[in-house]
């Protein structure tokens, strides 16, 4: 039977929401200023955006949203103060073979171990399956990012790549791990 | 993993073009300053044409482009700029580095240093370049010798590439290769 | 400095737009090839089109670095390869490959300008590792990867679907330790 009550945005303690251009750029600057951060969250090298630079992305993310029809961008707020944490996304959605790409991140240091990328996580696994009707999903995971690794291990993911030493960062140099998570698999989770 | 944006006393933040223009109004109002930067012939101009010039500049976010302000670790005060600039597509894996402290009440207190320490490692650790190329001019000393503490050697010089003040002035190159910053970080 | 251009069968060169479009306009007809070397959907485009397309990706980019092959016996244009490099930070590139020309299949054309373009990704590129993936259902290529040095590094379950197949993509990857090993073993031959 379709559920259509159970809402796809809200979870317990956080939601999804759109783009913010007024009070989101002055937050995301700040966790561009990060090193720690962006290290976990993108492979491109680390790079301080000001408010202005920060406006100038979400416009490009709408844009390409809007014209690609493979990008799913989401904020992710918190529940009681409507406080931007961090954001979800599906991306590179390839529809023919249907497959797609997930990435997410919580910004602040202090807003994580709250269980609030979970709650994403499950908001957007729900989306990827049962909106976007995909087969399949992949993460990929910097080995060093361990809270990744161990959340996407958590949601049943399995290491389905692993790219030796591809990174090089810090001196040292690390392995690129993809993940895998397929709709039936997802489904019998959920049922369970 | 380290935030290798952060310093012992500034950290590398980002350019904001209208922030910056109307610093370098001011700076510029020093030609001290400015001539020990510039090769070019020094000049005065508004803020709001040095902001434009910045945004053109930095229209894209160029991947061979690096550009940082720096900012005091203490109270957040904007000191100056420094900026990494890729050669040749990334095949030599090299960069020019270019560093300003605008403030000369803030020369001398080891900002400078501090600074370019901190670019190195992203240089060396971010980037992962095998060497950075500066170039500073003859008659600015406090410069040079800051450089060679940071662990650049000399590699040459153009000779008689500036003039100034009716006179012929050398072009100094200096380099840091990454074997040689990992073995001053030991 | 050597040639690394020229292999043993075939060399790596340029081709003009009109060229190019030409041969693309005959290799898409064989959609075995097609689907062989390609997870989009097979499609038929007008000459004026490929062209089009063509001359807007051979601006120059800074990542890129695509290349026809040619045999070196008769200068017969028989397919390309590209380097699209992922991360100079990193020091990784994807590489791709397509023999377009059937008669050129199973013969060692298609080695030769991989051992070709990976040399260019390490000793010109200066890169560490070149990466790429497959169709787990094209084993000609699994062969002669493995035969130029790659190892197999993962499969992605389901990736793609054909005629109601569900099938999985291979991925590999090659560092450059380990392909100095193989050219100096390959030169003391």
């Amino acid at each position: 039977m379709l559920d259509i009550q159970t809402q796809l945005f809200d979870a317990q303690d956080v939601r999804f929401g759109p783009i913010d251009h007024e009070t989101h750029p002055e937050i995301e600057s700040k966790w561009t200023h990060d090193a720690e951060f962006m290290r976990l969250m993108e492979l491109k090298p680390v790079r301080p955006l000001s408010p202005a630079m920060v406006k100038k992305q979400y416009e490009s993310i709408e844009k390409d949203m809007d014209e690609s029809k493979n990008l799913f961008y989401f904020t992710i707020r918190t529940k009681e103060d409507d406080r931007l944490i961090g954001k979800a996304v599906v991306e590179w959605v390839d529809w023919t073979n249907g497959n797609g790409f997930l990435r997410l991140g919580i910004g602040a240091a202090e807003d994580r171990r709250k269980g609030y990328g979970s709650q994403a996580l499950s908001m957007l696994l729900r989306y990827a399956f049962g909106e976007l009707n995909l087969y399949r999903v992949t993460a990929v995971v910097p080995a060093y990012n361990e809270g990744a690794v161990r959340l996407f291990q958590k949601f049943g993911f399995m290491e389905e790549i692993r790219r030796r030493k591809a990174l090089n960062r810090d001196g040292e140099i690390w392995d690129l791990v993809s993940f895998g998570l397929l709709n039936s698999e997802w489904r019998e989770q959920v049922r369970a | 993993m380290k935030d290798v944006l952060k310093g012992k006393l500034v950290r590398l933040s980002a350019v904001d073009h209208a922030e910056l223009g109307k610093a370098y109004a001011v700076w510029n109002q020093d030609s001290e300053l400015t001539r020990l930067m510039d090769a070019r012939m020094v000049s005065l101009r508004s803020a709001k044409s040095i902001s434009d010039f910045f945004e053109k500049e930095n229209k894209e976010l160029s991947p061979v482009e690096h550009p940082f302000t720096i900012r005091a670790l203490d109270d957040n005060r904007l000191l100056g700029d420094i900026g990494l600039y890729v050669i040749g597509d990334w095949m030599p894996r090299d960069a020019f580095v270019g560093i300003a402290i605008a403030d000369r009440n803030d020369w001398g207190k080891g900002y400078g240093t501090d600074a370019m320490k901190t670019i190195l490692c992203y240089a060396f650790t971010e980037l992962n370049l095998r060497r950075v190329t500066l170039t500073v001019f003859e008659y600015n000393p406090r410069a040079i010798r800051s450089y060679e503490r940071s662990g650049f050697q000399h590699e040459g010089r153009s000779r008689g590439a500036l003039f100034r003040d009716g006179k012929r002035w050398d072009m100094l190159y200096m380099g840091i290769l990454r074997d040689d910053w990992m073995e001053l970080k030991q | 400095m050597k040639d690394i251009y020229r292999g043993s069968l075939v060399r790596l060169c340029d081709e003009s737009p009109e060229v190019l479009a030409k041969a693309f306009l005959k290799w898409d007809r064989d959609t075995e090839q097609h689907r062989l070397a390609d997870s989009d959907p097979a499609q038929l485009w007008s000459e004026k089109k490929l062209k089009e397309f063509i001359e807007k990706h051979a601006e120059k980019k800074s990542q890129s670095f695509r290349f026809s092959i040619r045999t070196l016996a008769d200068d017969k244009l028989i397919g390309g390869v590209g380097l699209w490099v992922a991360s100079w930070t990193h020091a990784d590139t994807w590489l791709g490959i397509s023999i377009g020309d059937r008669d050129y299949w199973g013969k060692g054309y298609g080695t030769d300008a991989m051992r070709l373009a990976v040399q260019y990704a390490f000793i010109e590129l200066n890169l560490r590792r070149v990466s790429l993936g497959l169709h787990a259902y094209n084993e000609r290529a699994l062969k002669t990867y493995q035969k130029v040095g790659f190892k197999l590094e993962g499969r992605m379950r389901g990736e793609g679907l054909r005629d109601g197949v569900r099938y999985d993509s291979l991925w590999m990857g090659i560092l450059r330790e380990e392909w100095l090993a193989l050219a100096y073993a390959e030169e003391t031959k």
